[in-house]
C-alpha cells in the first residue's frame, strides 16, 4: 500500500551513468528514430536516467510502492540542454506529491538530471498510477 | 527545412505510421532497460486481467516524437515534451499494431521563436495518448 506520507521525500543522488553514443543509437533505433551518424538524440532517452532514481523508491519500504499495481500515467521531459554521448549523468527524484482518487493513488515524482559539473541537464516528471487493493 | 517565420497554428507538419511488433518490444525493453513481462508475455497479460501485450506507454512516447524530429532535421530542437497515456496499445503475437502519429502546429510563441507541436497518436481508430504537446526551441 502507497504511503502519502512520502511526499516531499527526497532520495540520494543516484551514481554517474555514462551516456554511451552507441547506446543512445540503440535506442533512438528501438524507438523507430534515425541511427546514421549526427543522428537527434532521442528526447525521451533521460527514462532511462530517471530508472535508476525510481528504483531507489521501489527498493524503499518505507514508500509501500507495489510495482505490480503501478501503471504510467502521464510524463514529461523539460530540457535545458539535449543530451551529448560522454555526459556522465547523476539523477535525484523528490516525491511531488501523493493524490487519492477512488481508491487508487496518484503519485508524481520529479527526477532532475545533473551533468558532471552538476548543472541540470534535464527534468523527468512521472506520474504513475498505483491501484488500490481491491481495485 | 523548415523555418519558425513560416509556422501558421493548425498545420500538420508531419504524418507517418509505425507497425509495431513484438520485436519492436522486445528491441525497446532491451534498449531502455524495461523489463516488465507484460510488453511480452501473454500468459503474464493475461495474469493481470489486460487485452493482451502492451507497448510500453514511453515506447509510444518515443514513437510519437519521431515524426516532429524528421520534420525538423536540425532547424529545430525539442525543449519540453509531454504525455498522458489514455489507452494501451495491443500488440499481437504475429503480425503488427499500427500506429498513427499526425504532428500539428498548436502554439507560436513569436517572441521566444518557439513552437507547440501537438501530436495525435492513434491505434485501431483510437487515440492513445492524451495532450501529447513538445515544444520547439528554433
Amino acid at each position: 500500500m502507497l504511503n502519502p506520507e512520502i511526499q516531499g521525500k527526497r532520495y540520494p543522488r543516484t551514481r554517474p551513468y555514462t551516456v554511451g553514443l552507441e547506446k543512445l543509437r540503440e535506442f533512438s533505433a528501438a524507438t523507430f528514430g534515425n541511427t546514421a551518424d549526427g543522428f537527434v538524440v532521442p528526447p525521451t532517452f533521460p527514462i532511462a536516467i530517471q530508472e535508476h532514481s525510481l528504483s531507489l523508491v521501489i527498493a524503499d519500504p518505507e514508500a509501500g510502492l507495489d510495482f505490480s499495481r503501478v501503471v504510467h500515467g502521464e510524463q514529461r521531459f523539460i530540457y535545458e540542454r539535449q543530451l551529448v554521448p560522454g555526459d556522465e549523468l547523476t539523477s535525484e527524484l523528490e516525491v511531488a506529491s501523493v493524490k487519492s482518487l477512488g481508491g487508487n493513488h496518484m503519485v508524481t515524482f520529479n527526477t532532475e538530471i545533473f551533468d558532471k559539473q552538476d548543472k541540470l541537464v534535464c527534468t523527468a516528471i512521472s506520474t504513475l498510477v498505483v491501484r488500490g487493493e481491491d481495485a | 527545412m523548415p523555418e519558425f517565420s513560416s509556422l501558421e497554428t493548425g498545420q500538420v507538419v508531419a504524418q507517418r505510421e509505425f507497425p509495431v511488433t513484438r520485436d519492436s518490444l522486445v528491441r525497446y525493453a532491451g534498449a531502455s532497460g524495461d523489463f516488465n513481462p507484460i510488453h511480452y508475455r501473454d500468459d503474464v497479460a493475461s495474469q493481470v486481467g489486460l487485452p493482451g501485450v502492451l507497448a510500453h506507454g514511453m515506447l509510444t512516447m518515443g514513437i510519437s516524437i519521431q515524426p516532429v524530429i524528421s520534420w525538423l532535421s536540425g532547424s529545430g530542437e525539442v525543449v519540453d515534451y509531454s504525455v498522458r497515456f489514455t489507452k494501451p496499445v495491443v500488440v499481437p503475437a504475429s503480425g503488427e499494431a499500427l500506429v498513427n502519429v499526425v504532428a500539428t502546429v498548436a502554439a507560436l510563441d513569436e517572441e521566444n521563436s518557439k513552437a507547440r507541436i501537438d501530436l495525435t497518436t492513434s491505434f485501431e481508430g483510437n487515440t492513445v495518448l492524451g495532450k501529447a504537446q513538445a515544444w520547439v526551441q528554433f
